[in-house]
């Protein structure tokens, strides 16, 4: 069948400036440019483009652009270009469109409408360049009260585990990821004393020696878990959702269970992972709390249990219950967090915004005192500090970034995770594609992301007088909204800017 | 507590005694009265000081129990464990003298489990080694995204029935359902249905008939090749052996096997 589908992207090539190295001919794994020898010319199959500037960001000679499609049909903002290419596709393949990274849609982002406090006057400001600012974090439950004369909570009741910078990676699968780029997280994470995620498919045997920064999943398709992966690690997180694709579990097609894969999943090479839905021994807070008991027995009680669901309507009630099931850190993972595959209509159309998710429920769980028995961790779409601190003055004790260290690593988020192609070496297997991530290179670049970051998150404490990161966790007082509705405000537990 | 009113419970452990590992150390504990982590703690203590074989008498519904053990430690448990008895375990032999809950063999690794009497939901959940023997019944979703990998084939014998979605998302192993009269009549109210949905790996033998309604549409059936039928019958010894039950009248021919039909039934869902 021809397809009605025009090209998404245009290649213009210089040819003044093109030496014929082909070098971009190599790079594209999706087999975009072509070259023919006899006629020494190059030709790009446009329509195999996915835009994700590999080839542009190598040519030598500076002699490729490429561009979105400039080619309009008749404009209607009700029938948009993607909703024309989403229903062609569909009449084509009578499948569901997937996709990949998070949400594109122009959802509002409460970010852009909260703006953060400083000193002025009435007390003073403190230069984080002369002075110790403090950004350790301690994950897991804390006690109800210390003894007199207790100097810090006993270790066998709340294991905590020790962050340096209240930033983390996110859960990304070996099999989603390469072993390069799952190597490079880790090694960032030690170094710069943090911690990456392993998603649910297993810890690969290369990386055992970093279990200490370990955060291991436990989802519903129990990939690689064992008594040896659950108890090597920082935390133990049960996946019970992710924000880009709430309700639904997770297919990691049969083509990407190399051996490797297969390996550290502990399932035979070439067939499905299938991660069904709902974990089979969860269908109630009860249930969940058999779970997080059972994990605590496993790892006899020496291991924070995290529990991660995507922000859904009744987050606040939800997250509740999950603390009181016992989870010693609670993770709420927003609309706009990234996937290596969903269903595009899930991705973009299911769930809440982070900010409005995260605010409800350290709202609930103050309200009903029980703050103190989790660590709360924010995850969905972290662009810069910025964000970072704002959602640490709305109660989160932590954020994981996913995208923003992928982009690191040098992801152009160009959405085709799914295809288990990947020009830069990052959301692939294909050992040709992910020799391209050097973990040496990538771990450089996220450890001085970590850096920066965590020196914004000092300039913007410094500025408002507070010298530790413990202050402004939870002041909503530091935080004023700027074009929101009052029960957007109401919401957020923020006042409107000039009250 | 689910008891069987049927159960000679003395019986049953002197027909199981000469299967004793002639050497380890025994110790004894006393379930009365100690929550789950009290019972989990005096079980690693006694571990930890060598002994090589543990009875816990008086269990009333304590969970976890050996789901922290890695080593091949003979247990024998008497009353009634909780859930999630031997969850992430590896290596350890269990025997219950009674019935167990749900999630027995959680996510487990390898070791054998004997059950000697009827189990509740999700056994053998998301399990990847070693065997589980069920004298009776057990509840749903048994084998629930059960995988399989290298050596390690995790086997599910079932002495009476299952409920519905046994074998559902089932990724590898493999269980059978021997389908013997119930010893309770009147425990046991109707055939299960929906059995294999999602399947795609692993085998299940059951014994006797199954109209088409109580299959997922991803299975397959066919009759046992010569091979499996050895298996079968290395299954029905050992069933016999473990619960003293003279089983002539069953034999493999008696079987049915269910298969996966695709390893990819999700393959064609989508569009790239």
């Amino acid at each position: 069948m021809k397809s009605y589908l025009p090209p998404e992207f245009i290649v213009e090539r210089r040819e003044d400036r093109c030496i014929r190295c082909l070098t971009c001919v190599r790079q594209c794994g999706f087999e975009t440019h072509v070259y023919d020898a006899e006629e020494n010319s190059l030709l790009s199959r446009e329509e195999l483009c996915v835009g994700c500037l590999r080839c542009v960001t190598l040519c030598p000679t500076r002699a490729l652009t490429v561009r979105t499609n400039p080619s309009e049909s008749r404009p209607n903002a009700n029938w948009t270009r993607e909703h024309l290419r989403d229903v062609c596709r569909q009449a084509e393949s009578g499948g569901v469109i997937l996709t990949g990274s998070g949400n594109d849609k122009p959802i509002r982002s409460y970010w852009d409408h909260l703006f953060l406090n400083a000193s002025q006057v009435t007390n003073p400001s403190i230069d984080p360049l002369r002075e110790p600012m403090e950004l350790r974090t301690y994950l897991g439950r804390k006690p109800d009260a210390l003894e007199p004369g207790e100097g810090r909570a006993r270790e066998s009741e709340c294991p905590n585990v020790r962050i340096e910078t209240p930033l983390l990676f996110s859960a990304m699968s070996f099999g989603a990821i390469s072993l390069q780029a799952m190597q490079s997280l880790a090694r960032a994470a030690s170094e710069y004393g943090t911690l990456f995620n392993t998603g649910e498919g297993g810890l690969p045997a290369e990386l055992v020696d970093y279990g200490k920064v370990a955060i291991v999943q436990c989802a519903s398709g129990r990939f690689g878990v064992n008594w040896e992966y659950l108890n090597n690690s920082a935390i133990v997180e049960i996946k019970i959702g992710q924000g880009a694709k709430p309700g639904i579990g997770g297919h990691l097609p049969g083509e990407k269970v190399l051996a490797k894969v297969a390996e550290t999943r502990m399932i035979p090479v070439g067939t499905d992972a299938l991660s069904p839905a709902p974990q089979h021994d969860i269908y109630s807070i009860e249930d969940l709390s058999m779970l997080i008991y059972a994990l605590k027995e496993a790892t006899s009680y020496r291991k924070p249990i995290s529990v991660k669901i995507a922000a859904v309507h009744n987050a606040a009630a939800i997250a509740s219950g999950m603390v009181r099931a016992g989870a010693d850190m609670i993770v709420i993972d927003g609309i706009r967090g990234g996937t290596g595959a969903a269903p595009k209509l899930i991705r973009d159309h299911v769930g809440i915004p982070i900010e409005l998710a995260l605010a409800a429920v350290d709202t609930r769980l103050r309200e009903e005192g029980i703050r103190n028995w989790a660590s709360l961790v924010a995850a969905g779409g972290f662009r810069s500090a910025a964000d970072v601190i704002k959602a640490i003055a709305l109660g989160a004790d932590a954020v994981y970034l996913g995208t923003a260290a992928l982009v690191a690593m040098g992801c152009t988020i160009c959405q085709k995770c799914y295809t288990g192609i990947c020009n830069w070496g990052i959301c692939t297997n294909r050992p040709e594609l992910a020799k391209r991530l050097n973990p040496d290179v990538a771990a450089r670049r996220l450890v001085k992301l970590l850096r920066g970051w965590s020196l914004d998150i000092k300039e913007i404490l410094g500025g408002m007088g507070v010298n530790a990161i413990e202050s402004l966790r939870g002041n909503r007082l530091q935080l004023r909204g700027v074009g929101l509705e009052e029960w957007e405000l109401r919401v957020l537990g923020v006042k409107g800017a000039g009250e | 507590m689910i008891s069987n009113p049927n159960m000679d419970i003395d019986n049953l452990e002197l027909e199981t005694r000469n299967l004793k590992p002639p050497t380890a150390r025994l110790a004894r504990v006393d379930a009365r009265g100690l929550d789950y982590r009290e019972l989990n703690r005096r079980v690693d203590e006694l571990l930890a000081s060598g002994a090589g074989e543990i009875e816990i008498r008086g269990v009333h519904g304590q969970r976890y129990i050996a789901s922290r053990v890695r080593r091949p430690v003979s247990f024998r448990i008497h009353g009634t464990p909780g859930n999630d008895l031997a969850a992430f375990s590896d290596g350890v032999r269990l025997e219950v003298f009674g019935d167990a809950q749900d999630g027995v063999g959680n996510t487990m690794n390898s070791g054998e489990i004997i059950i000697h009497g009827r189990a509740g939901d999700i056994v053998g959940m998301g399990m990847r080694g070693g065997r589980i023997f069920i004298r009776d019944e057990v509840g749903y979703r048994t084998a629930i995204h059960m995988k399989e990998y290298g050596e390690q084939r995790p086997v599910i014998v079932i002495g009476v029935m299952g409920q519905d979605f046994l074998g559902e998302y089932m990724a590898g192993g493999v269980v059978v359902i021997l389908n013997l009269p119930p010893r309770n009549p009147k425990s046991f109210s109707r055939p299960p249905a929906f059995i294999g949905t999602g399947i795609h790996g692993g085998k299940i033998f059951f014994r006797g008939k199954l109209e088409p309604y109580q299959t997922g549409k991803e299975v397959g059936f066919d009759r046992p090749d010569e091979k499996e039928m050895e298996f079968l019958s290395g299954i029905i010894r050992d069933y016999s052996n473990y619960f003293g039950l003279n089983l002539a009248q069953v034999v493999p021919d008696d079987f049915i096997k269910l298969y996966p039909k695709h390893l990819r039934p999700y393959g064609r869902l989508y569009a790239y």
